[in-house]
């Protein structure tokens, strides 16, 4: 990945990290929604797992060859 | 003041009117005034129920209008008129008539008060959507246009079903709330979430789709199912089950669409995840849960329109349908027009601050959290997650930008699509950002009171973390997920093909063993009769012989061989005549005598 642009989102991961802290979530739903980086961290493992679950299911399963019906 | 019409038959009129003009430029231009027409007409349309008929003691009612059916109407109104603009280069009038008559009658069951005008254009639609599928013409296209078409058949005929027996229960065809307890209600249900998308009941959308025309396929996005998520908030708002259909629907979406890689199946596979935002919203049902699945539905309409031309841009310009046939193509310097345009629609259903999904999408969550239900909220949260990860990063990556080795294809000649595909593109964009920017105006539209302020500070900073750490999450596993030929990935509609196949195979092989063989003994039986009946001196012997199993009985000329044996001279006939009459005439003259 380009240099740049890795250092653009990291940059821009941090800010939003420390954001966070500075805007604490005032009317929270539940306890985890207080955490000020709660949606960083479930954002980076929620994708990681979706990606690694389909994945798993799908060569466990569900891919077939493009011609399994014909 | 203008009396108004039922905007459905201005679609229908329309349709019928568009074969008729032979010039193509006036053609062209009525295509355009239809929908302008009716976004008039609803303008000038009132609160309240009118346009009522009888029908063999029943009302009929074209016309309920109330904020609900409004929204829908409006943006079913608008997205009709952006399509076909998208589309406008067709010279094929049959696609335009086939979609005109699929939003009419969709705007047909927005309006419709009773469960007859319901159940009539509900019909209609599938029928006229189903030829946007087959106008592609190629032999998946018709097939999936053959198994769309009876899904939907299927679908209606329970719909069907349930109206009847709810009209014989309750003796009323007023369309209103249903009380889910009866089996009519139940039935209904069922009908409606076929055309929602709701799994196992979905498979019908992604196989689809993708095979429609380009510009055909825009105007499929849009209806069947928003029209499903409508009759749902009108009659089942507040049933539980539909929260966690819901919020199935939003996982399975996006599990599917992460194993994708054909460009509009993938996004046919987040319209089943978006759609599943306001499945759960109806069913959560309170106030704020209504008003965010209805605003859901109708932004979603507008960013999922703006996806599927983006995509079948890419597609009319490459002849590319996967993204594997695009590696390291450079797209984006050829098209970068398209790609901007594509990610504005990308940037709306991902949520992001500023465009539309971020202030509908939030609000059924925000309403999953307000009702105090985490596991629904951490569902809903999570697709959000997903959604981003294939529509705003995956995709355009696969498309645009990803290094390798496509298909051998020269597309260094690759320019922008027509300029009425750009200028459609824009439209939608331009209202997704309009909404996006000032939700207000969305927010009056929608049934209820709004007291939800989606660009509060916290919430805005809450999603980007969400999304630049889903990219983070994209870029570690880039290489994992981009690798792999495209591949068909196993759905519900396994079983109906397989099982279509099996009755095809069971037809095939054993059933027709069985009738070869009934067809051999009734021919032979036959022949034995014909021969018995023939010769009727040996016929007993014939007959003999078959009992003990030997002999003459299946070899016909056995018999016949030996028949001038049997031959008797023309005398012995008329001799064996003349006894029968004597012994008949002693019977009928002289035995009653005594």
């Amino acid at each position: 990945m380009d240099r740049k642009l890795r250092r653009w989102l990291y940059s821009g991961i941090l800010t939003v990290c420390l954001l966070g802290f500075l805007f604490p979530n005032r009317h929270p739903h539940f306890w985890w929604q207080k955490i000020p980086v709660y949606d960083a961290v479930f954002g980076l493992f929620g994708c990681i797992a979706i990606i690694l679950f389909s994945k798993w299911l799908g060569h466990v399963w569900l891919m077939r060859d493009e011609d399994y019906y014909d | 003041m203008i009396n108004p019409v039922p905007p459905a038959f201005i679609y229908l009129a329309g349709a019928l009117l568009l074969p008729l003009i032979r010039v193509r430029r006036l053609q062209q231009a009525v295509a355009l005034l239809i929908p302008l027409i009716a976004l008039f007409d609803l303008l000038n349309m009132p609160n309240g129920y009118y346009w009522t008929y009888s029908f063999l003691d029943f009302q009929i009612v074209l016309g309920r209008v109330d904020k609900l059916s409004m929204v829908f109407g409006y943006v079913f109104v608008i997205i009709s008129f952006i399509s076909m603009v998208y589309a406008i280069h067709i010279r094929e009038t049959g696609q335009h008539v086939a979609a005109y008559i699929y939003v009419g009658s969709s705007l047909g069951v927005v309006f419709a008060g009773d469960l007859f005008t319901l159940l009539v254009f509900w019909e209609l639609m599938a029928a006229a959507s189903v030829f946007l599928i087959w106008y592609r013409r190629t032999p998946a296209a018709m097939d999936a246009g053959f198994r769309y078409i009876l899904v939907h058949i299927a679908g209606g005929a329970i719909l069907m079903a349930g109206i009847a027996i709810h009209v014989a229960g309750t003796g009323s065809i007023e369309f209103a709330r249903f009380d889910f307890a009866t089996p009519a209600a139940k039935l209904i249900l069922c009908g409606f979430i076929i055309n929602a998308a709701v799994p196992p009941l979905h498979a019908w959308l992604p196989d689809a789709y993708p095979e429609g025309t380009i510009t055909g396929s825009v105007f499929l996005t849009a209806f069947t199912t928003k029209t499903a998520v409508y009759v749902l908030a009108r009659s089942f708002p507040g049933l539980e089950l539909l929260v966690w259909m819901g919020a199935v629907m939003t996982i399975y979406g996006v599990v599917y669409a992460v194993m994708e890689k054909d460009l509009r199946r993938l996004l046919a596979y987040h319209i089943v995840s978006q759609v599943g935002y306001m499945v759960c919203g109806v069913g959560l049902g309170s106030e704020m849960a209504i008003n965010g699945a209805t605003a859901h539905a109708f932004c979603h309409i507008l960013y999922k329109a703006l996806l599927f031309m983006g995509a079948g841009a890419v597609i009319h310009v490459t002849g590319c349908r996967k993204m594997t046939d695009l590696y390291g193509k450079g797209l984006y310097k050829k098209i970068p027009i398209t790609l901007i345009l594509y990610m504005i629609g990308a940037f709306s259903i991902s949520g992001v601050p500023l465009f539309n999904g971020f202030i509908s999408k939030t609000m059924v969550v925000a309403a999953a959290g307000t009702l105090h239900r985490p596991a629904i909220e951490l569902m809903l949260h999570l697709a959000s997650v997903g959604t981003w990860l294939s529509v705003g990063l995956k995709l355009p990556w696969g498309t645009w930008f990803a290094p390798g080795q496509g298909v051998e294809d020269d597309l260094s000649e690759v320019k922008e699509p027509p300029v009425n595909m750009l200028i459609a593109m824009g439209i939608a964009g331009f209202l997704c950002l309009l909404t996006g920017l000032f939700p207000k105006q969305l927010y009056q539209l929608l049934p209820y009171p709004v007291d939800y302020h989606p660009y509060a500070v916290s919430h805005v900073v809450a999603t980007l973390q969400l999304l630049l750490l889903t990219m983070a999450g994209f870029w570690l596993l880039l290489d994992r997920l981009m690798a792999g030929k495209a591949t068909l990935n196993l759905d519900t509609d396994w079983v109906y093909r397989m099982f279509g196949r099996w009755v095809l195979g069971f037809c095939r092989v054993p059933l027709k063993q069985i009738s070869l063989k009934l067809q051999q003994l009734s021919i032979r039986e036959t022949a034995f009769i014909s021969r018995v009946s023939n010769i009727p001196l040996t016929s007993l012997e014939m007959l003999w012989c078959r009992l003990r199993g030997e002999g003459p009985t299946d070899n016909p000329d056995t018999v016949t061989d030996r028949e001038a044996s049997y031959r008797f001279p023309m005398g012995l006939g008329v001799f064996v005549s003349l006894v029968f009459l004597f012994v008949f005439g002693v019977v009928y003259f002289i035995v009653p005598s005594f």
